[in-house]
C-alpha cells in the first residue's frame, strides 16, 4: 500500500509541475497546449545535459561533482523550455496568433525535438536498447533525505522522494501564494480576466503575459526532468513520456485553476494511472478502463463547473482571446 | 473660492478624421464646486473629458491644472495631477472584491489588502459610501459597482473628479445617495465636474453650467441664476430647418398595440414600465428620448428579441384584420405567423449584417429559408443587392465586397434596404441616420416617407430632435424606461421634447428588483 | 502633434501597430505563400547544418521522399503520398465546420478512434454474418454513428452550459484511447493487439488499396466545399460563427446549429476512422490516428477553412512529413525531424497572419509646434 501510494505520487508530479505551469500560463489569459511539447524539451534538455557532463566525466561516477551533475541538467532543461515557452509568447503575445494552433504546432515541434535530440544521443552511443540510461546522474537527483529508510513507513512515504518531488509542491504552494497574496499575482490574474482593465490600471499587459508563459514553461518543464530522473530512473525512451502533458492540462481544469488542489489533484491522478497495477483481482482490460479515470473526472468536473457557473471557478475570462489595445 | 480653478480648458479643439468632436472650447471647474457639463447625445462632451483624463490628446488648446499648463497623454499622467474619472462603462475585473479592483495597479511599498481595506473604510466613512470592500464585482449592483469606481479614484488621491453621466444607470433612491456623495466631496474640497444631459440633476445638484451643443462651447451659467428652460435652449438650439416632407397619413389604421410592456434587464433590473402606445398603418410614429432610456429594450421585445416580463404587443394583420399577440416568440416564430416586421437594429455590423459577409449574402440574412431545398439561392438575393445598389446609390466595388468595408452611410443603405425590401406591414428602424452624412441621411428620411405612403407602420427611434419634429407624425417621449408624453409632430416643438426628455420625477424611473 | 501619439498611453514604442484595411486575397495569400516558402528554406538551411549536404541535395532527397522515383515508373511512394494526404485531409475537412462556428473541435483525434473503432468491432463480430454489402454499410453507418457520438457530447454540453469546447474535446480523445485500449486486451488477449482482419475490408478499385480512400476524400472535399459555401445548413454556420447576435435577430436556433455541426463533423471523422481501419490498416491500435486529428486542426486553420486550400495544406504537410524523414533517414538522422519541420512551417504560417492583420508603422517623431 505504501509502494502504491509512493508510485502515485511520483507519476503524479510531472503533471503538478505541468499544471502549476499551465495555471500560471492561463492565469495571464493564454491556453498554452504547447505543454506537451514543452515538458518534453524539458526532459530532452535536462537528458542532454546530463549526457553531456556524464561523457565529460568519463562516465566515472567519483569524478562526477553531485552539484554540477544535478545543476547542469536543471538549467538545460530550463533554459529549454523557458525558450519554448519564449515562442509561444512571441507568436500569441507579440504576434496576436490562434493560441489553439500555435499551441499544438509547438507540441509538434516540442516532441519532434526530444525524440530527434534522443534518438540521435541514442545513436551515438549504439546501444543495443533504444534508449539512453543516465543513472548516474539519477542518483544524484534521487537522493535520499536523511533517515528516509530508518522510519519504516513514515521514512518511505515523507523522505524518501528526490528532491524535485518536493520542490513540485514547494512551487505549487509558492505559486498559490503569489497568485492570491501579493501584487503580482493580483495584476496576473487582472491580466487574464480583463486585460483592457489591466491597461487601464497602467499594468503592463505584455510584460505579464511574456513573463508569466515562460515562467510557467520553465515549471513545466521541470515536470520533463523528473520523470526522466526520478520516475524513470535516468533512463530516457523516445516517446515513453507518453500522454502525461495532456493529463496536466486536464489537471488545471480539475484543480479549478488553483495550484494547490493541483496538489492533490496530481497524486489523485497519479493513483487513478497506477491503479491498474494493483488492481489485480480485475482483468488487463479492465485496468485500461481505469486509466480513463482521470479523463472522465475532468470531464465531470470541466461540466460540473460551467453548470454551476459559479465564477471563482471558472476559466480567466479572457483564456484564448488576443489583446490589441486600439481594438474598439 | 478666490483661489486659481482647479482645471481651466482653453480653445480645445479636437478632431476625429473629418468629424469635429470639440471646437474651441473653453472650460473652468473650481475647487469646492459641482460643475455639470450639459449636452445632447454627439455633444462632445465624453471627447472633452476623455482629454482631461488622458485617453485622447487634443489636436489644438491648453489645459491647467491649478494654474500650471499640463500635458496629459495617459491616464497614467491624469493620475500624476490627481484627476480621476469615472468612465460610464466600468473599468472593472468582475471575480475581484472591491478591494482588490480598486488597489489594481498601484505601487506603493508592500502590499497589504489588509492595510487597503481599511484605508477604503476611512474613504468610505469620511465620504459615506456604503461600499463592502471584500464583495465580489459580479455580485454587485450597477450602483454598487460605480461607487467601487468612485472610491478607486479617490484612493489613488483624486482631487478634480468627473463623472461620465453617472445617473443614467441608478434608480432615483441611489441617485439621491450619489448626491449626497458628490455633495460631501464638495464640502472636501474637491473638483468635481459631471457629465449630464439631465436638466432636473443638473438644477437640483450642480453649482455651475457649462453647455455643449454639437461639439461647440455654448457657455456657463450658475445654476442659481438660470433656469431649465433657458438650459434647454442652450442645450438644443434654435430650430434648425430641414425640409424634410411629410404627407397626411392616408386612413392610419391600428397596426401594432403595445399594452403595459414591462420588461427586465439581466440583472434584475426594470428597464420597461407600463409601456403602453399604439402604432398605426401609414404614419411615422417617432421615438424620442435620451439614449439608454429604454429604446433598445422596446423595439427588440416587439421583434421577440428580449423577454418580456408583463403585458402585451398586439399584431393586426392588414389583410386579415386578425390579430396575433407576439409576446414571447421567437423572431422566426414571428416571421411564420406572417407577420411582416422589419427592424433595423442599432447595432449594424453587430446584429443586423455581418461584417465579414458579402453584399449579396447578408442580403439572404432574412429570406435564405424560403423553399425546401437544403441549397442556397442566391441569384434573388444577388439581384436584390444589385437593386438596393444602384436605386440607393451604395458605393461598393460590387456585390461580393463585405460589407465590413463599406463606409457607414453605405453599411447602413443596404442594411435599411434589404429591411424594406421584404415588403413589411410593420417597420423598426433605430437611429437610422447616425454617423451618416446629409445626403445619405436624406435617402434614409425618403425612404421611411414612402414606406409610410406605401401603408407601413413605420416607428423611428431618432436622436435629432429636429428631424424627428419634421419627419414623424407623432413624437412618442421615453423617459427612465416610460413613456413621459406622446406629441403631434405637426405642433410639437424641441423645448417641449427637451423637457418630456429629461423628465424624471420619482414615479417615472425604474425600481430596481433584487 | 503626430496622430498616433494621441490614442496612446503611457509608453512610446518606436513603432505603432493598427489593424489593416483589408488586404485584397491575392495579396493576403502571396504572404502566405512568401511565409511558406521562408519556412521551407528554413527547415533547408537546418538540414543543410545538421547533414552537411548541399542544399539542393536537400531539397531533392524530400521529393525522393514524399514521391518516390516518379521517372522510373515507381508509383509506391506517390500512392502512400495521396494516402497520407486524403487521411490528413478528411480529418480536417471534418473540424471545419466546426472551426467555421468558432466551435474548436480538438478532438478530431478521439471522434475518428471512435469511428474506426466502431468499424473494428463490425468487422470482427458481423464479419461473416452479414453479406458483404450489408455488412459495408453497417460498417460506415456505425462508424459515421460513433465519431458522431464523441463529436455531440461536448457540444450539447456546450449549447446548454457553455462547457469549454477545448478542453472537453481534448480530453474526449484521451477517453477513445483508453477504450481501444481495452478493446485491444479485450480481442488481442495478452498480445494487445489485434491481427488484421480480412472481413469487411473496403474493397480495392484498380488493384490500389489506397484508390478507393482518395476517392471518398476527395469527394468529401467537394460536399464539404458545397456544404459550407451553398447550403442553408453551411450559412447557418458561418451566421453562428461571426456573430451570435446577428445569428438571433435572424431567429436561428443556436442551440441547434452547433449540436448539428458538431454531429456532422464528427461523423466526418468516423468515415476517416473507417477508411483508417476498414480501408487500410485492417486492425486497429492506439496510434491509428497517430496525432493526424491534431495536425488537422492546424491544416484547417491554414487553408483558412477553404477545403479546396486545405487539400494544398495537407499536402505540404505531408510532403514534408514524408520528405524530411527520408532526409533523415538518408543522412542517418532521428526520423523525429520531420516533425520538426512540420511545427517550424506551422508556426510560419500562424506567424504571418499577423502582418495580415496589422501593419506596422513607424513612427516619425514630428516635432511639437506648441507655443
Amino acid at each position: 500500500m505504501i509502494s502504491y501510494i509512493v508510485r502515485a505520487i511520483l507519476i503524479g508530479v510531472p503533471m503538478l509541475y505541468g499544471a502549476t505551469g499551465e495555471i500560471i500560463t492561463e492565469k495571464s489569459g493564454h491556453l498554452n497546449l504547447g505543454i506537451p511539447g514543452i515538458m518534453y524539451v524539458g526532459a530532452i534538455g535536462g537528458v542532454t545535459g546530463a549526457f553531456i557532463y556524464e561523457n565529460s566525466c568519463g562516465n566515472n561516477i567519483d569524478n562526477m561533482n553531485p552539484f554540477l551533475a544535478v545543476c547542469i541538467p536543471l538549467l538545460c532543461s530550463i533554459l529549454g523550455s523557458i525558450l519554448m515557452g519564449l515562442i509561444y509568447s512571441f507568436f500569441t503575445v507579440t504576434l496576436r496568433a490562434n493560441q489553439n494552433v500555435t499551441g499544438l504546432a509547438l507540441t509538434t515541434f516540442g516532441i519532434g525535438l526530444g525524440n530527434f535530440l534522443g534518438g540521435s544521443l541514442i545513436k551515438l552511443i549504439e546501444s543495443d536498447m533504444p534508449s539512453i540510461s543516465l543513472g548516474k546522474t539519477s542518483s544524484f537527483f534521487c537522493t535520499k533525505l536523511p533517515f528516509a529508510d530508518d522510519l519504516g513507513w513514515f521514512g518511505e512515504l515523507f523522505l524518501s522522494f528526490d528532491f524535485l518531488t518536493y520542490l513540485s509542491i514547494i512551487i505549487a504552494i509558492i505559486a498559490s501564494i503569489v497568485l492570491s497574496k501579493t501584487r503580482v499575482g493580483l495584476n496576473l490574474r487582472a491580466v487574464g480576466e480583463n486585460p483592457a482593465t489591466a491597461d487601464a490600471a497602467g499594468i503592463n499587459v505584455t510584460k505579464y503575459k511574456y513573463v508569466a508563459t515562460c515562467i510557467g514553461s520553465a515549471i513545466a518543464g521541470l515536470g520533463g526532468l523528473q520523470y526522466v530522473m526520478a520516475y524513470a530512473t535516468g533512463s530516457w525512451s523516445n516517446d515513453a513520456f507518453g500522454d502525461r502533458g495532456w493529463m496536466a492540462i486536464a489537471l488545471v481544469i480539475f484543480a479549478l485553476w488553483k495550484p494547490h488542489l493541483a496538489i492533490f489533484g496530481a497524486f489523485l491522478f497519479g493513483a487513478l494511472f497506477n491503479a491498474n497495477t494493483y488492481a489485480k483481482g480485475l482483468g488487463v482490460e479492465t485496468q485500461e478502463l481505469f486509466k480513463m479515470l482521470p479523463y472522465v473526472v475532468t470531464i465531470i468536473v470541466l461540466v460540473f463547473t460551467s453548470m454551476r457557473k459559479k465564477r471563482e471557478h471558472q476559466p480567466p475570462a479572457s483564456l484564448g482571446l488576443s489583446y490589441f489595445r486600439e481594438e474598439r | 473660492m478666490s483661489q486659481k480653478p482647479a482645471i481651466e480648458l482653453r480653445g480645445i479643439t479636437k478632431t476625429f478624421g473629418k468629424v469635429v468632436a470639440n471646437r474651441n472650447v473653453n472650460l473652468v471647474a473650481n475647487r469646492g464646486e459641482i460643475l455639470s457639463i450639459l449636452g445632447e447625445n454627439g455633444s462632445g462632451k465624453t471627447t472633452l473629458m476623455n482629454m482631461i483624463s488622458g485617453i485622447y490628446f487634443p489636436d489644438e488648446g491648453n489645459i491647467f491644472v491649478d494654474g500650471e499648463e499640463v500635458h496629459i497623454t495617459s491616464p497614467k499622467d491624469a493620475y500624476k495631477y490627481k484627476i480621476g474619472m469615472i468612465h460610464q462603462h466600468f473599468k472593472l475585473v468582475d471575480v475581484f472584491t472591491a478591494a482588490e479592483n480598486i488597489v489594481l495597479g498601484i505601487k506603493d511599498g508592500k502590499y497589504d489588502l489588509k492595510k487597503s481595506t481599511e484605508k477604503i473604510r476611512e474613504i468610505c466613512d469620511k465620504y459615506g459610501f456604503d461600499l463592502d470592500p471584500e464583495k465580489k464585482v459580479y455580485t454587485m449592483s450597477v450602483s454598487e459597482k460605480q461607487t467601487v469606481e468612485i472610491v478607486k479614484v479617490l484612493y489613488r488621491g483624486a482631487d478634480i473628479l468627473i463623472l461620465d453621466e453617472p445617473t443614467a444607470v441608478l434608480t432615483p433612491q441611489e441617485i439621491q445617495k450619489l448626491f449626497a456623495v458628490l455633495r460631501r466631496m464638495r464640502e472636501a474640497g474637491k473638483a468635481i465636474i459631471i457629465i449630464t444631459h439631465k436638466l432636473a440633476e443638473v438644477m437640483e445638484l450642480s453649482d455651475r453650467v457649462s453647455v455643449l451643443r454639437k461639439g461647440e462651447y455654448i457657455g456657463s451659467v450658475n445654476t442659481a441664476e438660470t433656469t431649465e428652460s433657458e438650459l434647454t435652449e442652450m442645450m438644443v438650439g434654435k430650430k434648425i430647418s430641414l425640409n424634410i416632407e411629410r404627407s397626411e397619413p392616408k386612413n392610419p389604421t391600428d397596426r401594432l398595440v403595445v399594452e403595459g410592456l414591462e420588461c427586465q434587464n439581466r440583472a434584475g433590473v426594470k428597464v420597461l414600465s407600463d409601456v403602453t402606445f399604439t402604432a398605426r398603418g401609414g404614419e411615422i410614429l417617432g421615438i424620442a428620448g435620451i439614449a439608454g432610456s429604454g429604446q433598445r429594450e422596446l423595439l427588440e421585445a416587439i421583434a421577440g428579441l428580449q423577454k418580456v416580463h408583463s403585458g402585451q404587443i398586439i399584431y393586426t394583420n392588414p389583410k386579415t384584420g386578425e390579430t396575433e399577440n407576439l409576446r414571447d416568440k421567437t423572431p422566426r416564430q414571428i416571421r411564420e405567423l406572417g407577420v411582416r416586421l422589419s427592424f433595423v437594429p442599432e447595432d449594424r455590423l453587430g446584429m443586423g449584417l455581418v461584417a465579414n459577409m458579402d453584399i449579396t449574402d447578408n442580403m439572404m440574412l432574412r429570406s435564405y429559408r424560403k423553399g425546401k431545398s437544403m441549397f442556397l439561392h442566391r441569384k434573388a438575393p444577388k439581384d436584390l443587392a444589385e437593386r438596393i445598389i444602384e436605386e440607393l446609390a451604395v458605393v461598393t466595388p460590387g456585390t461580393s465586397t463585405p460589407v465590413r468595408q463599406l463606409s457607414g452611410g453605405n453599411i447602413q443603405k443596404v442594411l435599411v434596404g434589404r429591411e424594406i425590401a421584404s415588403s413589411p406591414k410593420l417597420l423598426m428602424v433605430a437611429y437610422p441616420v447616425r454617423g451618416l452624412d446629409i445626403n445619405s441621411s436624406y435617402t434614409i428620411y425618403n425612404l421611411l416617407n414612402e414606406q409610410k405612403e406605401k401603408g407601413v407602420a413605420v416607428i423611428f427611434v431618432g436622436e435629432d430632435l429636429d428631424a424627428l419634429i419634421e419627419l414623424c407624425d407623432r413624437i412618442m417621449v421615453i423617459g427612465s424606461g416610460r413613456i413621459t408624453g406622446i406629441v403631434d409632430g405637426r405642433t410639437a416643438t424641441k423645448e417641449e421634447l427637451g423637457i418630456l426628455m429629461t423628465k424624471t420625477t420619482n414615479e417615472s424611473a425604474g425600481d430596481t428588483n433584487e | 502633434m503626430s496622430k498616433e501619439k494621441t490614442a496612446r498611453h503611457g509608453f512610446e514604442a518606436p513603432f505603432h501597430l493598427a489593424k489593416r484595411d483589408d488586404l485584397k486575397w491575392w495579396q493576403a495569400w502571396l504572404i502566405r505563400i512568401a511565409a511558406i516558402v521562408v519556412a521551407l528554406l528554413v527547415v533547408g538551411v537546418i538540414s543543410m547544418l545538421l547533414t552537411k549536404e548541399s542544399f539542393f541535395k536537400i531539397y531533392e532527397t524530400m521529393y525522393r521522399g514524399a514521391f518516390g522515383r516518379l521517372e522510373k515508373g515507381s508509383t509506391v511512394m506517390l500512392w502512400i503520398f495521396l494516402q497520407r494526404t486524403a487521411i490528413l485531409l478528411g480529418l480536417s475537412l471534418a473540424v471545419t465546420p466546426a472551426f467555421k462556428m468558432k466551435f474548436w473541435n480538438c478532438g478530431a483525434e478521439g471522434q475518428a478512434l471512435a469511428g474506426g473503432l466502431a468499424s473494428m468491432i463490425c468487422m470482427i463480430e458481423l464479419g461473416d454474418k452479414l453479406p458483404y454489402p450489408v455488412l459495408l454499410l453497417v460498417i460506415l453507418v456505425s462508424s459515421m454513428a460513433a465519431g458522431a457520438l464523441w463529436g455531440v457530447i461536448p457540444a450539447i454540453f456546450k449549447a446548454q452550459y457553455n462547457t469549454n469546447e477545448t478542453l472537453f474535446t481534448l480530453m474526449m480523445n484521451y477517453v477513445a484511447t483508453q477504450i481501444v485500449k481495452y478493446y485491444l486486451y479485450l480481442e488481442g488477449g495478452g498480445s494487445n493487439k489485434i491481427n488484421p482482419v480480412s472481413t469487411g475490408n473496403l474493397p480495392i478499385i484498380a488493384d490500389n488499396e489506397y484508390l478507393l480512400n482518395v476517392i471518398i476524400v476527395l469527394v468529401i472535399t467537394v460536399l464539404m466545399y458545397v456544404y459550407l459555401n451553398y447550403s442553408k445548413q453551411g450559412y447557418e454556420i458561418n451566421v453562428v460563427g461571426e456573430s451570435r447576435n446577428t445569428a438571433r435577430y435572424i431567429g436561428i436556433n443556436i442551440k441547434k446549429v452547433i449540436i448539428r455541426t458538431m454531429i456532422i463533423s464528427g461523423a466526418v471523422c468516423g468515415v476517416v476512422g473507417m477508411l483508417l481501419v476498414a480501408g487500410t490498416d485492417h486492425s486497429i491500435d492506439t496510434n491509428t490516428v497517430g496525432g493526424q486529428g491534431f495536425t488537422a486542426i492546424m491544416v484547417s486553420w491554414l487553408g483558412q477553412f477553404n477545403p479546396f486550400v486545405m487539400v494544398i495544406m495537407s499536402a505540404l504537410v505531408i510532403f514534408l512529413n514524408m520528405g524530411s524523414g527520408k532526409v533523415t533517414e538518408a543522412c542517418g538522422l532521428n526520423s523525429s525531424f520531420a516533425d520538426i519541420a512540420v511545427g517550424i512551417v506551422i508556426l510560419f504560417v500562424v506567424g504571418c497572419e499577423f502582418f495580415i492583420r496589422y501593419s506596422v508603422k513607424f513612427r516619425h517623431s514630428k516635432k511639437e509646434v506648441k507655443a
